[in-house]
């Protein structure tokens, strides 16, 4: 007979705990009047951790999805069916580059900017949080990208625009200088484009020549020397970040020398308050469902459905914990997958709980009864549990295969339900199995 | 208490197959009610108050000849429309507003031509990956294939039963088949797979144990297993129910999308896949 383990308990209770701080609201006013006033908000710290490379920063919040918080879906469609392979590669990356920098530009929180790309057709997909009015967003955004080489006016600090621009450009690289080894940026005119940039340097000898992309300056280097022959190179880009500044150089040049056309194809607008709603019916439907499950567990199972309560309730605490460390961004139908997944973690406990009432029918004592039915119901738990998992998998598409879904809904379904098996296996078998042990003696022959 | 559950083999064939049946029929007279993301153009979700609900709709009417416009949540106003360039959008919302100065635009959707034929594809992909994969672990796990093709065919007779209610909910309720209607389908595949393996596992662990023809085994093993089957569809059940009364509109589709696969996949797993396997592994050990 199995006596219950104490070490095993202290886990759980240690897990729970740390559960429970995690899923703590971030802030908490503390306001106590008698007998000692106290007035403090305790702030909870988040967890910020490094190793080597890896860093983990997390503020420990509840991430919403776009259909919670409110805000705009836009999916473009980049014009790219004329250019080779490697230009198309190119240009997507500058193409996502320059969204980027005019989507920061128009002051979103947490935008997401993704490329998706199906039987040859390339998509951006645009999720700008908080924004309903998506006119102006959307002139922004499909703007098709225009660089333009300037000469400087120093007196009246202005900037004249020159005849070359970015369809004079065949392709910008980086590179190192062969002395320094510096990285540098080297650009490729087009014959035409030699011509034009030749007669540029020749007049601004010693002086600085503006980039200008979509109306904003991204570099001016000072031109040395009258170039000849259409190839350039911009150096002398400094400091510890180099590298980098030169790899973004390179691709704001090539976003003006690859330019693509971009339409918007879809667009999903949610209103602030529609995402208010549907969290509170969502979560008042989940409480009731939960407590119904509860009712359901004790009225059949007594006392081993009590404890199975308690387990469900554990499971909740876990996951929520869960949501919010890796983070996941809760969408409405990520709480219907997470609603779905404690049916599952029920049916563990369930599948366990009939197996027992099978050994008492044997006239089995009631340890002896809970501990092989642990044994025999776990080749069904992991055998269905699995093939659960396997399709959340493969609607979560973890490693974004073009072929499936890649975005919002269904792999936030997919990734809560998940979640929901992995931490059901935990809680319905190690958890109550434990619990159980703890709760449930011989001497109650009345179960 | 061991009921002979095998002897009514046919009653449940026809049972399923009336289901099934009643279910085609609809998708032929009346088709799939596919949703904007499918069919491409644009819909508009008005919250308006009461009582100027039926002023806001019929002004709507007036100034967008070629809209569609419904009534929905009781709040709710649903304009749609084939295409809508961003100034019409403003001009609507101007529109509504004037009639009912307290109305705003809730939600707004538009998706263009190219989106409805990629989605399809995407789930003719996933369905096929899924049904797959979850052949080959219980083909693999159980050592027969019958148990992989009884499995199979429960899940796709779960799934026809699904398409085939939304076809009918769509033509008497109004019911659109979403985005998020696809994800009920490869729910659905999971669910029906997931009582499918409980029932069968229960076979295998007979048949090592005590042996006896497939008939025996499969009647008890149904016997054994129906308790859990019910209550554990019961807790389901009692979840998803709450969610189609109280979850709200957005969601009210989508659980009772996953309603019905669950119904449907406690109920394939003893009367569908048990049967279809013992007859499958006659037919089986015969041609060996």
């Amino acid at each position: 007979m199995q006596v219950p383990s104490r070490k095993r308990l202290f886990i759980i209770l240690v897990l729970s705990f740390l559960a429970f701080f995690i899923i703590l609201p971030r802030e908490l006013s503390l306001n106590i009047d008698t007998p000692i006033s106290i007035h403090q908000t305790l702030v909870k710290p988040g967890i910020h951790i490094s190793f080597g490379n890896v860093e983990i920063h997390r503020d420990l919040d509840i991430k919403l999805g776009l259909d919670l918080r409110g805000g705009s879906h836009l999916a473009f469609e980049a014009q790219t069916e004329d250019l080779s392979e490697p230009e198309r590669e190119t240009a997507l990356t500058s193409l996502i580059e320059v969204i980027s920098q005019r989507v920061n530009l128009y002051g979103v929180s947490e935008p997401s900017i993704t490329l998706a790309t199906f039987e040859g057709v390339d998509r951006v997909i645009v999720d700008l949080p908080g924004v309903s009015d998506t006119k102006e967003a959307i002139d922004l955004i499909g703007k098709t990208a225009q660089l333009v080489f300037a000469e400087v006016d120093t007196e009246n600090e202005s900037l004249i625009p020159t005849d070359l621009t970015g369809a004079d450009i065949k392709q910008a690289q980086v590179g190192f200088d062969n002395v320094s080894a510096e990285p540098i940026v080297s650009i490729e005119f087009t014959d035409e484009g030699a011509a034009k940039f030749e007669a540029v340097t020749e007049r601004n000898v010693g002086k600085n020549v503006a980039i200008v992309l979509d109306d904003q300056v991204i570099s001016a280097p000072i031109v040395n020397e009258k170039i000849i022959g259409g190839k350039a190179q911009i150096s002398g880009l400094g400091g510890e970040d180099a590298l980098d500044q030169a790899q973004l150089l390179a691709v704001q040049i090539n976003a003006g020398a690859l330019p693509v056309s971009i339409n918007l194809v879809q667009e999903s607008v949610i209103g602030p308050t529609l995402g208010e709603t549907s969290i509170q019916q969502s979560v008042r439907a989940g409480v009731i469902g939960l407590i119904a499950v509860m009712i359901i567990m004790v009225v059949f199972y007594r006392k081993l459905g009590l404890v199975a309560s308690l387990a469900l309730l554990l499971f909740g605490l876990y996951t929520l914990a869960i949501y919010k460390l890796v983070p996941v961004v809760l969408t409405l139908p990520g709480i219907a997958g997470f609603l779905l997944s404690v049916g599952m973690a029920v049916d563990s406990n369930i599948l366990i709980f009939e197996r027992f009432r099978e050994e008492r029918a044997k006239g089995a004592s009631i340890t002896f009864s809970l501990e092989t039915a642990f044994g025999r119901a776990w080749d069904s738990i992991r055998d269905a549990n699995i093939a659960t998992l396997t399709a959340a998998f493969i609607l979560a598409n973890p490693f974004g295969w073009a072929f499936l879904h890649t975005s919002g809904p269904v792999r936030g379904f997919a990734i809560t339900l998940a979640i929901g098996v992995g931490i059901s296996l935990f809680t319905g078998v190690y958890v109550s199995r434990n619990l159980l042990r703890y709760f449930i003696r011989d001497k109650e022959e009345n179960i | 208490m061991n009921f002979n559950w095998m002897k009514y083999k046919i009653v449940y064939a026809i049972m399923s197959a009336v289901f099934v049946g009643v279910g085609v029929l609809s998708l032929a007279m009346w088709g799939l009610p596919l949703g904007l993301e499918f069919t491409g153009g644009a819909e508009i979700d008005y919250k308006v108050s009461l009582d100027k609900r039926s002023d806001v709709m019929s002004s709507l009417e007036e100034i967008a000849e070629n809209a569609i416009v419904q009534s929905s949540a009781n709040d709710h106003i649903i304009v749609k429309l084939p295409e809508v360039a961003q100034e019409e959008r403003g001009q609507l919302l101007e529109k509504v507003v004037s009639v009912d100065s307290s109305a705003k635009e809730v939600q707004f959707q538009q998706v263009g031509p190219s989106i409805g034929p990629e989605l399809i594809k995407k789930t003719f992909f996933a369905i096929a990956i899924v049904a797959g994969s979850i052949f080959l672990w219980v083909a693999v796990q159980f050592r027969r294939i019958p148990f992989g093709v009884a499995a199979i065919f429960a899940m796709v007779h779960d799934t026809m039963v699904l398409i085939g209610v939304f076809s009918l909910l769509g033509h008497f309720y109004n019911a659109q088949v979403d985005f998020l209607f696809v994800t009920a389908v490869l729910t659905t595949l999971s669910f029906s797979v997931h009582d499918t393996i409980v029932v069968f596992d229960r076979i295998r662990e007979l048949s090592k144990k005590h042996g006896g023809s497939l008939e025996e085994l499969a009647n008890r093993a149904v016997s054994e297993t129906m308790r859990r089957s019910i209550i554990n569809s019961m807790t389901i059940i009692v979840v998803l129910l709450s969610l189609v009364v109280w979850g709200g509109e957005s969601i009210r589709w989508f659980a009772t999308a996953l309603l019905v696969g669950a119904i449907s996949g406690t109920y394939s797993s003893p009367f569908i896949a048990v049967p279809l396997y013992i007859t499958l592994e006659k037919l089986f050990r015969r041609s060996e």
